[in-house]
């Protein structure tokens, strides 16, 4: 690695909600971690009262780009996600053109290294244009420079049981995961929010629990029956946790994620009409909420990934059948899960830092993000001021998207400074500058 | 009232204040110049995202009635692919100086939409959004019913309720928003609301509602009922599995011939048979059924345009936002209407 960074003394930061120490940051690496450390010739940032977690990565993000830059690009998707404190996403396949070949997704990567925010891993296409009916090059995304390890058709269920099948046996080929957006089709033809009492009153038609639950158990055994990895997105439903606790009792290779929306919000929501609230999969009930609470806080459901996913304004200022599915979430993501896990008692830093980071760096095989906060390690870390609180508006994120659900709300934590590689690319609560020479730098995937 | 979106949120002074209001505007459908001139000055549109021909000439009527000007917009297949947007399309009416805008939409919160955004600033009546509601077909039905109720209790309608009336409402509650925004009403009116339907045709989440369930028509009409609602069977429920056959329904959930003489042998001569139109007869209701005396189906349609004169006489003349100067004086406020001709 080039010695380009600076060097950074963070003084009093409460390592993953412990002790106060202070980290000294040399040349992208954590030199030294100590009390009372001599700043000799670096730059000292007070962390008194903040506490310092492994840089986010997000296993879940849109970026829109290629194809839909009136959304958001790379540079601006990035931007956000170092406010919100991440140092890797997972970039999504559903561009324009998919990220179904060698070429998009070093497109898509490259575009993550001149930006310099954070770590862009593109997600490969499982289909040829997710159009499920026959794999994408999935080797040749594998070998590429983006050398991709997590994919997925997401927005778009891989229902066909056979290619499901297939995918999952192919990706063995190079420690891969498909990442399933579980929705059943047929039980979900036009549906709008979540089916029960509320899509009752309010006559929008049903996306039914069953339709994500079939689709999870299904792929749960089949990742048994060839001994793969599966990993579920955004689990919604009190159903789904049920689902991957069995199998995860069973030894299958399954990981899932949550959501911020959909540990906070629910249908009710939707009694508005106000597209902000309309997504895919659908807020569900209070019920739903307190089981994937319960879900990620006993390791169930392993990560938090945000599916990030802005929409330009005219998809929202709509009728709701017309409205686009899909909520910005990368600046607010650290500040729901406080609110929804840590306040409430669920869960403890280290926690966090499990769900947030640890766990999502394994799913996508990066090996040098998600590392403990000790000597010689890299330095992607940031520090968080609990005692913040602050109101969502949208207006001012750095997300081209304006569509936050927590539009208005009041919600705890800050990002007070993230460390991507040794360089602060936020200090203060804002964006700093991205890496100095992350285009050079060699991004690490094991 | 600013809006009239739903009966859901629809008090029971309001609902009667309705109700009471529309007694007094069908006695000016019976008078030789059937014209009041409340709402002269004040411009009323049409704002038709789906075809509904007997809405949108209820609705016409009623605002000519009361002297409004009226300007009829189908904006069918309005999109954001395929042309302008709700958003649009409300901001130049807004532009266009439009008092109240009368909305038919295929999508569920449409109206709900135009009231809660700032693209418009007139008062909103949803004359059917989606599979939500339609609240002024549920008025109209309940004014229906309460002629009826207070004719059989020998009162005048006035004032009254609709406490004790037993009402089985039939068919395809699932897509239905005349049902809906029935249920809501009549539970506010203190009616007895049966839901007789295929399991196909109702909701996930019915159980919540304020009435009772029944699959099973002819044991709901052995228990007793005042008024049987037949709901109309849309074209393209038939061919996606929601039952197995026109004929299949019919006999199960239709009310045919052996229905209405049903109603004789059970000796309930007062029940009536409603439906709110287009009929489908032959499947949900006989030829016989629609035809009986038992029928208020153009009763419902003249009741109709009586209720629709009270909703936008109670929205637009309760505005208090207009300055009284730039419009006719005696009109513009809540008047007793029987006084301001």
């Amino acid at each position: 690695m080039t010695t380009t960074t600076g060097t950074y003394l963070i003084k009093g930061a409460s390592i993953l909600g412990g002790e106060a120490s202070d980290v000294l940051i040399r040349d992208g690496i954590i030199a030294e971690i100590g009390h009372g450390l001599d700043a000799g010739g670096a730059t000292v940032i007070d962390a008194a009262g903040c506490v310092a977690l492994p840089g986010m990565v997000d296993v879940h993000t849109h970026l829109r780009e290629p194809g839909r830059e009136d959304a958001e690009t790379v540079e601006t998707g990035t931007r956000a996600a170092a406010l919100g404190g991440y140092t890797a996403v997972h970039a999504m396949a559903n561009s324009t053109p998919v990220a179904d070949t060698a070429g998009v997704v070093e497109q898509v990567y490259t575009l993550g290294r001149a930006a310099g925010w954070v770590d862009v891993r593109p997600v490969g296409a499982v289909t040829v244009g997710l159009a499920g009916e026959q794999l994408a090059e999935l080797g040749a995304m594998a070998d590429s420079r983006a050398r991709v390890r997590m994919f997925s058709d997401d927005g778009i269920c891989v229902h066909d049981p056979v290619l499901m099948r297939r995918a999952l046996e192919y990706v063995k080929a190079f420690d891969g995961v498909v990442a399933q957006h579980a929705q059943e089709p047929r039980l979900t033809a036009g549906a709008q929010m979540n089916e029960g009492d509320v899509s009752a009153v309010l006559g929008l038609t049903g996306w039914p629990a069953v339709a994500e639950e079939s689709i999870i158990a299904r792929d749960v055994l089949l990742a048994q029956h060839v001994g793969s990895r599966l990993h579920v997105c955004h689990v919604s439903t009190a159903g789904s946790v049920e689902i991957i606790r069995w199998a995860k009792e069973r030894g299958i290779d399954v990981t899932a994620e949550v959501t911020p929306h959909h540990l906070l919000l629910t249908d009710d929501l939707v009694r508005s009409y106000d597209p902000v609230f309309k997504v895919n999969p659908p807020l569900r009930t209070d019920a739903d909420v307190q089981a994937l609470r319960a879900g990620l806080a006993d390791g169930t459901i392993d990560v938090v990934g945000t599916d990030h996913a802005p929409h330009p304004s005219e998809h929202k200022e709509c009728e709701w059948a017309q409205a686009a599915m899909g909520m910005t979430g990368l600046e607010t993501a650290l500040s729901v899960v406080q609110h929804a896990m840590i306040e409430t008692g669920l869960m403890t830093w280290a926690d966090f830092a499990r769900v947030t980071s640890t766990a999502a760096a394994k799913i996508g095989r990066l090996s040098d993000q998600g590392r403990p906060i000790e000597a010689g390690e890299p330095a992607n870390l940031i520090l968080v001021d609990p005692a913040a609180r602050w109101t969502v508006d949208p207006s001012t994120m750095a997300t081209m998207g304006r569509n936050s659900p927590f539009k208005g709300r009041e919600l705890p934590g800050k990002v007070v400074a993230t460390f991507y590689k040794g360089h602060p690319t936020v200090l203060e609560g804002a964006l700093n500058t991205p890496h100095p020479d992350a285009a050079a730098t060699t991004a690490g995937v094991a | 009232m600013k809006h009239l979106l739903s009966t859901q949120d629809l008090s029971l002074e309001n609902a009667i204040r309705i109700l009471d209001t529309a007694e007094e505007m069908s006695a000016v459908g019976e008078r030789e110049v059937k014209k009041l001139p409340a709402l002269r000055g004040r411009t009323v549109v049409n704002l038709f995202f789906e075809d509904s021909t007997r809405t949108r000439i209820s609705f016409e009527a009623a605002a000519k009635r009361l002297s409004a000007d009226v300007i009829n917009f189908a904006a069918k297949g309005s999109s954001v692919s395929k042309g302008e947007s709700l958003k649009d399309t409300a901001q130049t009416l807004s532009a266009m100086g439009a008092d109240a805008v009368v909305i038919r939409h295929w999508a569920s919160g449409a109206p709900h939409r135009l009231a809660a955004t700032d693209w418009i600033d007139a008062g909103v009546i949803n004359a059917g959004d989606g599979t939500h509601e339609h609240p002024t077909q549920a008025l109209l039905d309940a004014f229906t019913m309460r002629r009826h109720w207070a004719r059989l209790a020998g009162t005048a309608s006035e004032g009254t309720d609709l406490k004790g009336l037993r009402v089985a409402i039939v068919g395809d509650v699932l897509h239905s928003r005349v049902a809906r925004s029935n249920v809501w009403l009549l539970r506010t009116l203190g009616a007895e609301v049966t839901l007789v339907a295929p399991p196909t045709l109702l909701p996930v989440g019915v159980e919540q509602w304020p009435c009772s369930v029944s699959y099973d028509l002819d044991q709901t009409l052995a228990n007793g009922v005042d008024a049987v609602m037949m709901l109309r069977v849309q074209g393209e429920r038939m061919n996606a599995s929601f039952f197995p056959s026109t004929r299949e329904y019919s006999r199960r959930w239709g009310f045919d011939d052996n229905r209405l003489r049903a109603l004789d042998d059970l000796g309930m001569t007062d029940t009536i048979i409603m439906h709110p139109g287009p009929m489908n007869r032959g499947l949900e209701i006989s030829a016989a059924a629609a035809d009986s005396p038992r029928s208020t189906v153009l009763a419902q349609v003249r009741n109709g345009v009586s209720v629709r004169m009270a909703a936008l006489y109670l929205l637009l003349s309760g505005d208090s936002r207009e300055p009284a100067a730039t419009r006719a004086p005696a009109y513009t406020t809540a008047a007793p209407i029987k006084e301001s001709i």
